[in-house]
């Protein structure tokens, strides 16, 4: 008898970002982050008898611009639908969605790997409004079950919301949060949203079902609502990926629900399922005529689609190697080492600099080069860049600055910190190098931050291996 | 002294600008006309003490939003709601220095067709106080037959100008979905939902149309109108062919005395010129009631959603969220509400939704068209504009389908999108009876011109006998 198969995973993201439009979805309440409970609204958005929506032009066109980059079909004929249920945070007891006839149909999105680009189906993009914000007070548990009352702040309600729909095309908890970084950065770049989880204005709902290697089709999944965390979203996977390959094994029958993720228990819990499903009732919005993009407009879009974050991975992997290209673009910090690289400085080096210092005024990047490259004090660096974030710098201010590289002066202090440490030094060279950075941080204590840490990494290691 | 029973708003006009009377003079002698005859009528949920403006006053059914004003549409669910902005039809009366005289009754969120299903009670018609005025709008048309105001809005979604004008022996209009904003009026069904107005003539009623039309950058579905509103000047019709169809004509159910003065007209049409021809709707009339009852529920179901006692209006004493939506919403609807949200919850449930409002849609469409073929050889339909006279209070509450069928008529241009216009055309057991002419789109002008010809023609006085 052979053993079955390995066990797949099989992901599938649905990603909501709130779009960076001045005025909400149907109405032209401002959106303002962060504002005082219940100051932006209207009838529109408190949904008082007669009001009707008027849709936001700019949050279309910033959809059809995402669709674009998503290389999505662009409808010529988008509808509007009504999302039938009651809830105190969705006023209209409907959310004005895209259901049948969404303003971008299938897509595909490349996603750049090791071995590789793995094509990621996007399934259809649309845009709808978000619900307002409920806040359970009083009771213990900050839910609504034993709360002593419930509180809304309509300043949200009817914020433009784009939703992504990816194909279950992704196949570790790895690959979808490269999937969602990258995605995330290309969101950026477009302008169209900032994207941030930690603000809400980016949420992702995960579906998450496993199958054996080979096999069609696809088994019963879950789905893990509004998660707002990269770090949880994978450990959600994993977590999925183990309960549902043990229910499988079990005999046990998987069915398709709605599930919760505890981080405290690293387990996910059934939240609703399916029997209990809400019928949304959808039907096409009667108060709005359905949305028909001009071809003129879709082409001045796809214009302002420039090159995408992807490809620059993939042409950055070249000169940093595939990781550092991918963590250099999709944190946003690329600009900064191009700015550098185009000074002269080498681009492993100009990379390095990106990811561990913060941003700086772009017209400081030749001063930044050369100081970069001169090889200053660790003080003098901290000082040089935290002054180019704000305004312009002279780079002689800092050149003189430049670190202790001289063996012959080091020596001494390196020796004396090793003489003063015995046991540190024994553990050393029992094999744990990670001892190595206290060493590091003494000498450049003894030497007020002055020494080039190249140089004292390098001496201690041989002095100390000598010891 | 001001005869409030026979004054035109374009007499009235006349005189405001020639400065023989003031404004509020005006207004003074429709309060004192509604304080003596609306505790029989019950034409107002709402009376204003104050003119707002300079001009005419006027009645405004109370589904559209007036602000600082009462609006209840006729529910108890908006029992005390003050509306925190104006509709686009009320700032559009403002601007024209309209005085709103107060809020008329309506069946509960425009669901019905007698006023009866109002949470405030029932309006009476002013020819017979034991008879309906018809509904919804029976608020609006009995204050216009009364003399209660010199004319009135109103809002139609399968009838509800059109019916009850003709019961009350008023003019009214029911506009091409689209040319009258719908912003601020609380919602029936969006897709069929036309705000319009009731008047004593077809000049008066034009130039109401007049006021209220055209695009507005709030409602989506609006348009501007293709051509400026003419008020009728003509008295022949030559060159003007109007179609008689005969399932609007010869529908079971059609009293004959309607029938007889509606044959009436149509033969005052010929001698004006028109040169008149049957013709026919076979699918519209079979099937426009039950598509209109799937559609019209499906979208009310939605619409009412929002009433829930989260944010303004009736909340039931509860301390749990279910519960208090539940209680608030048993308490706050009446039985019809109830009944459109059940069959529309179902119509559009999973599993349904195809066989019903998918269908309900398709079938719409080709309602749209068999009219638009008849408006290739037709400039106007003709039929009545209700099978009956003003039926007796209570004599179909007990029957919503009969309650239904009082619609029959009117419902199925309503479905097409089509404007209507209802005249006076004559008597049938002392009572009004309306002709229905129904235009292709964007055709107001030519309705007008109908109507005002006819309604010379036939020389109806439109003050009740009782009244006289």
């Amino acid at each position: 008898m052979t053993a079955p198969p390995e066990w797949e995973l099989v992901v599938g993201l649905e990603v909501h970002v709130h779009l960076k439009t001045r005025t909400k979805m149907f109405c032209r309440c401002a959106l303002e982050y962060g504002a005082a409970e219940n100051t932006h609204t209207c009838p529109v958005c408190l949904a008082h008898p007669g009001a009707l929506p008027v849709p936001n032009a700019r949050a279309i066109e910033m959809t059809i611009l995402l669709g674009l980059a998503l290389d999505c079909e662009i409808a010529e004929r988008a509808v509007f639908a009504r999302k039938n249920y009651f809830y105190p945070d969705l006023p209209k007891g409907y959310q004005i969605s895209q259901y049948e006839a969404p303003l971008c149909g299938p897509g595909r999105f490349l996603l750049p790997t090791e071995e590789g680009d793995r094509e990621i189906g996007i399934v259809r993009a649309h845009l709808e409004e978000d619900a307002a914000k409920t806040v359970h007070a009083g009771g213990t548990t900050g839910r609504s079950v034993g709360a002593d009352y419930s509180l809304v702040d309509f300043n949200r309600g009817g914020t433009p919301l784009l939703e992504i729909v990816s194909a279950p095309d992704l196949r570790s908890a790895d690959e979808a949060m490269s999937y969602l970084r990258l995605l995330r950065q290309t969101i950026r770049e477009l302008d169209v949203s900032d994207a941030d989880m930690e603000k809400g204005t980016l949420r992702a709902d995960v579906n998450v079902s496993v199958r054996r290697a080979g096999e069609e089709g696809f088994r019963p999944r879950w789905e893990i609502k509004n998660m707002n965390s990269f770090r949880f979203i994978g450990r959600a996977i994993d977590a999925a990926f183990r309960q549902q390959v043990a229910a499988h094994e079990a005999g046990e029958e998987v069915a398709q629900s709605t599930y919760d993720y505890d981080d405290t228990t690293d387990r996910l819990t059934v939240h609703r399922s399916k029997e209990e499903a809400d019928d949304y009732r959808y039907f096409p919005e009667p108060d709005l005529v359905p949305v028909e993009p001009p071809a003129e407009l879709v082409e001045r879009l796809r214009g302002q689609v420039r090159e995408q974050p992807g490809d620059r991975i993939r042409r950055l992997a070249g000169k940093l190697g595939f990781a550092s290209a991918e963590e250099l673009v999709v944190t946003g910090n690329e600009w900064k080492a191009e700015a550098l690289a185009a000074e002269g400085l080498e681009w492993k080096t100009a990379a390095a600099v990106a990811m561990n210092r913060g941003d700086f005024l772009p017209e400081n990047a030749p001063a930044l080069a050369r100081i970069v490259d001169a090889n200053l004090t660790r003080e003098a660096l901290d000082e040089a860049f935290a002054a180019a974030a704000d305004g312009p710098i002279d780079p002689e201010d800092y050149l003189l600055r430049t670190a202790l590289g001289d063996e012959d002066a080091l020596a001494p202090v390196i020796e004396a910190v090793i003489a003063a440490h015995p046991e540190q030094a024994e553990t050393y060279r029992g094999g744990k190098e990670g001892v190595l950075g206290f060493f590091v941080g003494q000498v450049m204590r003894e030497t007020q931050g002055k020494a080039d840490p190249k140089v004292v990494n390098q001496l201690l290691r041989e002095k100390l291996q000598r010891g | 002294m001001i005869d409030t029973l026979r004054l035109t708003a374009e007499e009235a006009n006349r005189l405001l600008e020639a400065g023989e009377v003031s404004g509020a003079e005006l207004f003074a002698a429709y309060r004192a006309a509604i304080d003596d005859r609306d505790p029989e009528l019950h034409c107002y949920l709402h009376v204003c003490d104050e003119p707002s403006g300079d001009g005419l006053p006027i009645a405004v059914k109370d589904v559209i939003g007036t602000k600082g004003i009462p609006t209840t549409a006729g529910s108890k669910i908006l029992d005390g709601y003050l509306p925190v902005y104006d509709s686009t039809v009320a700032e559009r009366l403002k601007a024209q220095g309209l005085s709103i005289l107060g809020k008329t009754n309506t069946d509960e969120f425009a669901m019905g067709s007698s006023t009866e299903n109002s949470a405030y009670g029932p309006s009476h018609n002013p020819w017979d106080p034991t008879r309906v005025p018809g509904g919804s709008g029976g608020g609006s048309a009995a204050a216009v037959s009364g003399g209660l105001a010199p004319w009135a809005l109103g809002s139609d979604t399968g009838g509800s100008i059109k019916q009850p004008s003709a019961l009350c022996g008023n003019v009214g209009l029911r506009p091409t979905y689209g040319t009258v904003s719908r912003y601020g009026i609380v919602a029936l069904a969006s897709s069929l939902d036309q705000v319009g107005p009731v008047a004593r003539t077809v000049r008066d009623c034009a130039f109401l149309y007049s006021i209220i039309a055209g695009r507005d950058e709030c409602d989506s579905t609006t348009v501007e109108l293709p051509e400026p509103v003419e008020l009728p000047e003509g008295e022949n019709l030559r060159g003007m062919r109007i179609g008689v169809p005969k399932e609007l004509n010869e529908t079971e159910g059609i009293e004959p005395g309607v029938m007889e003065a509606v044959r009436g007209a149509i033969a005052k049409l010929e001698e004006l010129g028109a040169e008149v021809g049957e013709c026919s709707l076979p699918q519209s009339v079979e099937y426009g009631m039950a598509c209109y009852y799937l559609v019209m529920p499906a979208e009310a179901s939605s619409n009412l959603a929002r009433y829930d006692g989260v944010r303004y209006g009736h909340r039931a004493d509860a301390t749990e969220r279910l519960e208090m939506y539940k209680q608030t919403r048993e308490e706050g609807f009446g039985d019809e509400p109830k009944r459109r949200i059940m069959v529309g919850t179902y119509a559009l449930s999973a599993g349904y939704y195809d066989a019903y409002y998918g269908q309900a849609q398709k079938v719409r469409t080709v309602i749209k068209r068999e009219h638009d073929a008849l408006f290739e050889t037709f400039d106007a339909l003709v039929s009545p504009t209700s099978p009956t006279v003003a039926f007796p209070l209570g004599a179909r509450t007990a029957d919503p389908i009969a309650m239904y069928l009082s619609d029959l008529l009117t419902i199925p241009s309503c479905m097409a999108g089509l404007p209507g216009l209802s005249v006076p055309c004559g008597l049938s057991e002392g009572l009004p009876v309306g002709l229905q002419l129904i235009g292709p789109q964007f055709a107001e002008n030519t309705l007008f011109r109908i109507g005002h010809a006819l309604e010379r023609a036939i020389d109806f006085d439109p003050v009740p006998e009782r009244l006289r």
